[in-house]
């Protein structure tokens, strides 16, 4: 057993695997924007989810005490993590399974490899899951001549478009039916060539593709939903069944989870198996709720082994404005409810987690290190609709303002010259910190008249304001301030000090 | 009532008619307003970007300004700026350990009240056409701001008083709760984003029919009407507080004056009203 280091400040370990962004969301987001087609697509499945969301969750009278309830279970997991780890470890390990811990992402694999050379198998089948998607799971076990195949349908179109997941609930959200169709004609070596669009049809064609490897397949690869400390069982929640049939035929099942998806109890179970599947596909209930509690002999896989991984958590809960992020229970309701991701999609975000949750999850498992991860904090107009739809309550506006303020505080000290922001964040403390002081610079505002057209309205702006009037104008300036009209029109003691000051300047 | 009024940075140095607008309506209620000279602005800007230590001197400076001055209620014409005052200011002081600002900031925004929720839950305003004389005859729609409808949960404070002005008709607004995509700096530093939230938002206006766009916002009110402006739209923007305060005597612009001198004669469709 490697050693874990939770929560003990002063020693991140920050995460890597598929966490970074390889360019910067303003850019990768501009390139999304063009495409007309997958605006549309976004544009129907994440208003139709939250329309669902909406309607089930409005059924429920007690839906904010459940969120608070959720919260409160999750914070509590994170204060006391490292007793309910080993709490989890001892329990799961007496009913027949295996532990295997992973500071990141690059042990997580290697531990996997080993295991599926173990059980003498070059073939697995998946259950979707988010951990192996972070991790990088499949394109590395590709490289070691491994294959990996996806069962859940969405993650199998994309697998076969040797795609990325564009949403963590609804991989293929960004493709519709016809290009479905194309891809499975293409890439489905037995596929009936007169494969219509219907979904019935493109289903089954999944279902006898899948059929096969379900019966061969040695070994099984899943994440967790849940980890419930008390009796050391794990939890998959699916829609499909695809997931039951992975974790119940092959001989060895390997399972990876992010430390956080720890409960303490059963009993807690209970308020999650009602956030999650309202929040994440609009259901009162999800067809398929899986839980497994280590070897039972003859049934089943007797072979249970489980890569607890770290891959930047520990960094994360350090964190104490940002711990709240591993709250997240992978739902996708923020995403759903975001006008950012409505219309760059999860591309853009650059990595496994997009939409608001991505933009704060991300450079915390990474730490702001690089200028691309940097850049996704500010991906977000900070409306808030994000923390209002979190079943966990987690308060993504906030935790993206901290991690803005990481940000800039990295930069600072640096020998890099300061940016056109950092000069102008300056001076505006400097004009703002002084009623006296924005009074002066008022005066100046009669100039900017100068910049406007004779229908008094500016179109161009130089620099970074530029980004302003590429599709918006500013009215020109007024000529009198309402300070001004307020010292002339009302005599009182603030006036007074005003018109000195007028004096003065 | 004493009321001090905290006319925001941006409605002091660009629309001052929004300030003059708020005082109207509060000494048309009989309340004696006075304005803190100190004042500057809420700090929102340098908050939300992450440039706390500029931050620091602006939210000092405010606590400063309106706690120099005696009075029973401070207002701002801004949901996001009484947002910052009531939510930030008080994080920022404890963030910097200092816990004598984090007091004062904290008794300063207990009394602070974004206009429409001073009009309704304090002073009893129902109805704006008998109790402030409001009249504005014309098809508007209403954008209800992110911050104040998230942050300070406002709720129908101020489409309801707009309901009781004489003469207008309230247009719906599909998608109201759908941000503008202004978001302070976001709509610098993501501005192509930014513009795709805004071409929806102001599609949506335009489906409204309406001949002007309200809100409690001016930040919001400006990328709204910036946009439209740009694509030529005769559809402009007004704050709701100019809408009260308009009166048959005194009226607020009507929208077709809002647009610009300019722009009057590029227009060929009529307006409705």
């Amino acid at each position: 057993m490697s050693p874990t280091y939770l929560g003990m400040p002063g020693l991140p370990v920050y995460g890597d695997g598929n966490l970074h962004a390889s360019e910067a969301f303003p850019a990768a987001a501009r390139r999304e924007l063009g495409n007309a087609q997958l605006r549309a697509n976004l544009g129907h499945a994440t208003h139709t989810i939250r329309d669902k969301r909406l309607r089930v969750v409005a059924e429920l009278p007690d839906w904010e005490d459940l969120r608070e309830a959720g919260s409160a279970i999750k914070a509590s997991v994170m204060a006391r993590l490292p007793e309910l780890l080993e709490e989890f470890e001892k329990n799961f390990t007496a009913r027949g399974g295996i532990i295997h811990w992973a500071r990141d992402a690059d042990e997580a694999n290697g531990i996997v490899r080993d295991l599926i050379r173990d059980a003498g198998a070059d073939e697995v089948v998946k259950v979707k899951s988010m951990a192996t998607q972070e991790i990088g799971l499949n394109e590395y076990l590709e490289e070691q001549g491994i294959s990996a195949l996806e069962t859940d349908l969405a993650e199998l179109i994309v697998q076969l478009d040797h795609d990325k997941p564009s949403h963590i609930l609804v991989p293929a959200i960004h493709k519709n039916r016809a290009q479905i169709r194309e891809i499975f004609l293409r890439e489905m070596p037995d596929v009936d060539p007169d494969l219509t669009d219907t979904p019935a049809r493109l289903a089954e064609a999944a279902r006898l593709h899948l059929r096969r490897k379900f019966l061969s397949a040695k070994v099984a690869i899943s994440g967790a939903n849940f980890a419930l400390a008390d009796t050391g069982t794990l939890a998959v929640v699916e829609s499909e069944g695809n997931g039951r049939m992975c974790l119940t035929l092959p001989d060895t099942l390997i399972t990876v989870m992010g430390v956080e998806k720890l409960l303490p109890s059963w009993t807690d179970l209970e308020v999650f198996m009602q956030l999650l599947p309202r929040s994440s596909t609009g259901e009162r209930m999800n067809p398929y709720t899986s839980l497994w509690t280590g070897v039972t002999e003859g049934d089943g896989p007797q072979n249970v082994h489980l890569v607890l991984l770290d891959n930047g958590r520990s960094a994360a809960l350090a964190d104490e404005m940002g711990r709240s992020a591993l709250h997240c229970i992978r739902c996708s309701a923020c995403m759903n409810v975001c006008p950012v991701y409505e219309r760059t999609g999860g591309h853009a975000y650059g990595s496994t987690y997009p939409g608001p949750i991505g933009a704060i999850l991300s450079p915390l498992l990474t730490g702001i290190t690089s200028e691309e991860n940097a850049s996704l904090p500010y991906a977000s107009s900070l409306c808030g609709a994000c923390y209002d739809a979190c079943p966990v309550k987690i308060n993504i506006p906030e935790i993206l303002v901290h991690l803005r303020s990481e940000d800039v505080e990295s930069r600072r000290g640096t020998t890099k010259v300061p940016g056109q922001m950092d000069v102008a964040m300056k001076a505006a403390s400097w004009v703002m910190g002084s009623g006296r002081r924005m009074a002066l610079a008022e005066k100046a505002l009669p100039l900017g008249k100068l910049a406007a057209g004779p229908d008094r309205k500016i179109k161009k702006l130089p620099g970074m304001a530029a980004g302003w009037t590429q599709s918006r104008d500013i009215p020109a300036p007024p000529a009198q301030s309402f300070r001004d009209w307020w010292a002339k029109e009302h005599h009182d003691p603030g006036s007074e000090e005003h018109t000195e000051l007028e004096e003065k300047a | 009532m004493k009321i001090a009024l905290f006319a925001t940075c941006i409605v002091d140095a660009m629309y001052p008619s929004t300030g003059r607008a708020t005082v109207s309506i509060l000494e048309r209620l009989g309340h004696d307003v006075v304005f803190p000279a100190g004042q500057a602005c809420c700090g929102q800007m340098h908050l939300n970007s992450g440039y706390f230590p500029e931050a620091v001197p602006v939210v000092r400076n405010h606590v400063e300004a309106f706690e120099a001055q005696d009075y029973d209620v401070a207002v701002a014409p801004s949901g996001s700026c009484v947002a910052s005052v009531k939510h930030q200011h008080a994080m920022l002081a404890r963030s910097i350990g200092d816990a004598d600002l984090e007091t004062r900031a904290t008794a300063v925004g207990a009394r602070t009240y974004e206009l429409s929720a001073l009009l309704t839950d304090v002073l009893g305003v129902t109805d704006a056409a008998t109790q402030l004389g409001s009249w504005y005859p014309h098809r508007i729609t209403y954008h209800p701001s992110c911050h104040g409808m998230r942050l300070l949960r406002l709720g129908d404070r101020q489409a309801d008083l707009l309901r009781t002005v004489e003469g207008l008709e309230l247009e719906p607004l599909p998608e109201a709760d759908q941000c503008c995509g202004f978001g302070g700096t976001f709509s610098l530093k993501n501005s192509d984003v930014s513009s795709a939230m805004l071409a929806d938002k102001n599609a949506n206006i335009a489906a409204t029919g309406a001949e002007l766009c309200t809100g409690g916002d001016a930040s919001c009110l400006m990328h709204i009407g910036g946009g439209l402006s740009r694509q030529g739209s005769t559809i402009s923007t007004l704050h709701f507080a100019e809408i009260l305060a308009s009166t048959r005597d005194n009226p607020a612009p009507a929208p077709d004056a809002l647009r610009g001198p300019a722009r009057k004669t590029a227009h060929t469709t009529g307006k409705a009203g």
